[in-house]
Parts: C-alpha cells; structure tokens; sequence
C-alpha cells in the first residue's frame, strides 16, 4: 500500500468536486464550454481516482487492471481488437441494425393501413419488446451456424419490436387537422404517406433508432457467448476472462463503449439534420 | 372486446405460422430418417413426425408447452430438473437487483435534482454508460467477485442492478422536476424547507414516472440476471438452462426457459402495474 497514491486520489477528487461546483453555480454556467467542461472534468477524475485507488492499494491486475495497463494493452493489439470489432460490430451488429430495422419500418407501414392489425400487433409487439429476447441466442446460433449471420440475426429479432412499436406510433402522430388539409388538396395515400406522415414520424422513428444501437451492440456481444468463430468481441471476453486477462478484457469493453457510444451519436447527429424543426432539436 | 379480438387474432396466426414453420424447419430431419430406413412419408405422416421430434430445430408449440408443465407442475419443484426451481435462482437474483438498483437511481437522481455540478457532471456519463454494452462487464463482474471470494446470489444481481439503474435514473428525474413553476411557487409562499417540498411535492408528483421507470427497470433486471448466468458456466438459473441446452442441442428444453423467462417478465411487470393501479388510486391520480 502507498498512501502517496491514495492522498493524491482523494485530493484530486476534492478539487474536481470543487472546481465542478464552482463551474457549475457560476455565471458561466450556460455557456458551451463549460456544459463540455463539467461532465469531461468527471469523467477525468473518476480515471485518476481510479488509478491512484488501484496503485495506492496494490490491487493485483487480475481483479482490476489500471488504467493505464488498459490503455497500453490497448495500443499493443491494436491487430487483434480492430479484427474483433470488424467482426462483431461491423458484421454482426450493424448488418443486424440495419436488416431489423429496415424490415420493421416497412412492417409498421404495412400495418398502418390496417386499423385492426394495429390493434391487434401493438399490445403483442410491446409485450415481446420486454422480454428477454436476448435469450434467443442459442436457438438463433443453433439455425444460423457460429458466424457473424447468427448474430446478425439476433440482432434483428432483438431491435425489431422496439423498432416496429416506434415506428407505428409516429405513423399515429399526425392531427386529423392536417391529414384533412391533405385531404383537401386531393393528396393520395401514399403522397399523404411522402410527404406529411413519415416527416411527422421521423422524431418516434429516430428515438426507436437510437434505442436500438445499444441493443443491436448487447445482442451481438452476447450471441457470441454461445459460440462463435475465434474472433469477435463477445469470444475474446469470455476467453480471456477465463484466462484471467482482465486487461484485455477491459481492453474489449473500452473499445465496445466508444463504438457504442460514436454508433448514438452519429444517429444522433442524422437525427439533428433530419428532424430540425421538432422542437426538442430547437432547444 | 374491442381490443380482445384483434389481439387473439393476431397470437392465434403466430402459432399457425410456427407450426407451419415448423413442419419446414425439421423436414429435413424427418427426411433424411425416412430415407435412411428406406420408406417414403405421406404428407400427413411427415406433419406428425415434424410436430414431435425429440430434437427439431424448431419444437411445435405444443412440445414447448408440454415440456414447461412437465417441468414445472409435473415435477418436484426442489428437483435439479424442475424450472420452478431455476426460475426461483434467477427470480431472486432479480429482485435483489432490482431492489439495489432502483434504491441507488432514486438516490442519484435525489441528489441530480439538488445539485447543479451533479446534474451537468453525472447525468451525461449516466447516459454515456448506456451506449456501451453493460452486458459485455458481466462476465468481468462475475469473475472478479469470485477471485475475492463472492460467488453465488450477489455477482448476478450486481449485475442486475445496473441494468435497472438508468431507467430509474432517468425516469425519477424527469419525475422530480415534473412539478410546475407555480406548484413550487406556492410552496414558497408557504416559506416551505427544501426538504418539505421534496416530500410533499416533488416525491409524489414523481409515483407516475417512477412507476412507468420501475416496469422497464424490472424487465431489464431480469435480461441481467439471466445474462450474468450465461458466461461462467453456472449450472442453476434459466440462463444456465438455456446454454446447457444449448451445448447438448435440447432444443426444446431452450424453448422452455425461455418462455419460463418470458412468463416470468410478464408476471414481475404485471405486479408493479397492480401496484401503480392502487397507489395512484389512493394518491387520487388514476385517470
């Protein structure tokens, strides 16, 4: 144990909270810089605290890595995660994204037409929406062999519901007021459909878009747990887990949180550019 | 009735479309059985013997309801083969999550609520830890808690825990600032303490959101638990029910858990919406 460490953690915290504080009751508190400062300066302390935690105390790396064991065992299989994200994430989780809800919109817009089906599919999509759908990973494994297609399959069927119950909602959300005013201009379906109700959709549709990146991510990580071919994200955790690699292992996760977190924000961002005039883009 | 209709249509063509895939799915099977002994199937004898393979790559949907009763009431709930008992081993790690998660995100939110450098510091990295697959520290988690000596309930409802977390969160501060300006101004009129206002306005006006939070907290425990289940080869739980079914290819016992799992969800999300009936009630809230 070294209390130098341990002092310095502690001080550090004491002074992030400190100047987070000061920042944030302060008169600059609405302004650009400090909305990034705050949550970056956390963000920073919780890594020190960290680190001065596991280096004070002597943690062994077994139970928890440093992060800085993590990050140069980051820059050292560089080959090795950049495969393993190629295969899980481009493969399996965005092939998955991208088939489920596809497939879902035009199902949503299918069944637009139909009053009854409506009713009928929406109490049963949100009643499958919450159950463990990712507990399909075997069977779809099973059906679809070890490769990325069996995880792009479990990727579909897990966005698929959230996707689809969104997406009719949105379909739902125009005013009689102004599917009247289409109506007056003689507007057919599927220009009503063009031009009034899926703009109107889209802030519903993007919200289901933006559920659905973290789940396409957990689905495609946790089908590999029931096999999967030697490479990939999911098998690269639980092999080295096993072998007691945390730092690879914490290596995995770190890669997992940026490209889960880049995957919102870039749908985020087409989000901004598509639905520019909702009012919860206006601010 | 109304809504009864439509709804019992729409189940009753996903099972005509699961038997039909059915039939699809094990043909080959039946098939290749059937000219290995050298005989030819009718249509209607290769029907029967797709229904009730032991191991289909798709069982009817009668062998999985047949499998859950004979696993459940059939069978001695204390046996190792009975999913009464696997499904208590998940159920109580799910609630023991459940409980930690839910006390910690009111808390949290308790405190993003009261303080500025909280709500501008925290609430981002609350968000950010969902973009990442919470799921992918599970078997970390679990492994870690071993090498010191913890094992059993607690690692799956960390686990748990922190999956039903953030909805809490999330939902307990929308919550927490639903009351209106002027709802807060009377209180100041009042000259109320900060603490009064939170418990007479601010923590009932939040039961709604609170509620609504807890229903998709539960459901996300529950993929928690069985998930921690999955990736260190325990051998109780329906997550553990569903690998080793899945190592052994017992594709019905896989079915089976997974409706357990699904009855169960629907059952823990059906409780807290009886709760959320009687206690908006008695708050003179229900629509």
């Amino acid at each position: 144990m070294s209390w130098g460490w341990l002092i310095f953690a502690l001080a550090f915290w004491a002074g992030a909270w400190a100047l987070n504080g000061w920042l944030a009751n302060s008169r600059h508190a609405r302004t650009r810089a400090v909305r990034l400062a705050v949550p970056v300066v956390f963000g920073i302390t919780i890594l020190v605290v960290w680190e001065g935690i596991v280096r004070g105390l002597g943690v062994p790396l077994v139970i928890l890595p440093a992060p800085s064991d993590i990050w140069a065992r980051i820059l050292s299989s560089v080959p090795i995660l950049w495969g393993d994200f190629l295969q899980t994430f481009v493969k399996g989780a965005l092939t998955g994204y991208i088939i489920g809800c596809g497939a879902a919109i035009l199902t949503a817009i299918l069944i637009d037409r139909s009053p009854f089906l409506q009713r009928g599919l929406l109490p049963v999509g949100n009643f499958v929406a919450a159950l463990p759908i990712v507990g399909t990973a075997p069977i779809l494994v099973m059906w679809f062999g070890f490769d990325w297609q069996s995880k792009a399959a479990v990727v579909v069927v897990m966005v698929f519901f959230p996707m689809l119950v969104n997406t009719v909602e949105g379909l739902a959300s125009t005013t009689a007021m102004q599917r009247d005013l289409m109506k007056t201009y003689s507007a057919s379906y599927w220009q009503t459909l063009g031009k009034l109700r899926l703009p109107a959709a889209m802030p519903f549709v993007f919200n289901g878009l933006k559920i659905s990146t973290t789940l396409a991510l957990i689905g495609a990580i946790v089908a590999e747990f029931f096999g999967s071919p030697i490479k990939g994200m999911g098998f690269r955790i639980s092999t080295e887990v096993g072998r007691l690699g945390l730092d690879m292992v914490w290596a995995e996760i770190a890669v997992a949180a940026v490209a889960g977190s880049a995957f919102y924000g870039a749908v985020a961002l087409i989000e901004k550019g598509v639905t520019f005039w909702h009012p919860s883009q206006r601010g | 009735m109304n809504k009864l209709l439509p709804i019992l249509a729409v189940v009753a063509a996903i099972i005509v479309v699961w038997y039909g895939a059915a039939v699809k799915m094990n043909a080959q099977w039946a098939m290749d059985q059937a000219a290995r002994a050298e005989t030819t199937l009718t249509f209607p004898e290769l029907v029967v013997d797709t229904w009730s393979q032991d191991r289909p790559v798709l069982p009817a949907p009668h062998q999985v309801i047949a499998e859950l009763w004979g696993s459940t009431v059939a069978m001695n709930p204390t046996s190792k083969r009975s999913l009464v008992y696997h499904g208590w081993i998940t159920l109580s790690a799910t609630l023991l999550g459940f409980a930690i998660g839910t006390g910690l995100g009111i808390l949290l939110a308790v405190g993003i609520v009261h303080s500025r450098a909280m709500d501008m510091g925290v609430m981002p990295w609350a968000i950010a830890s969902q973009t990442i697959p919470i799921l992918a520290i599970a078997p970390m988690i679990i492994v870690v808690l071993n090498s010191v000596g913890i094992t059993g309930l607690i690692p799956k409802a960390i686990i748990s825990a922190y999956l039903s977390f953030f909805p809490v969160v999330v939902g307990m501060v929308k919550g927490l600032r639903s009351p209106a300006a002027f709802d807060l101004d009377l209180m100041k009129t009042y000259s109320a303490s900060r603490s009064q206002t939170f418990w007479k306005l601010r923590l009932p006006a939040s039961m709604p959101y609170l509620f609504a939070s807890l229903k998709v907290g539960i459901a996300a425990a529950l993929v928690g638990t069985i998930v921690g289940e999955l990736p260190t080869g325990a051998i109780r739980g329906l997550g553990a029910r569903m690998l080793s079914g899945s190592y052994y290819g017992q594709t019905v016992q896989i079915w089976s858990a997974l409706f357990a799992a699904a009855i169960l969800a629907a059952i823990l999300v059906g409780i807290i919406g009886v709760i959320q009936a009687r206690t908006l009630k008695r708050m003179g809230m229900s629509a």
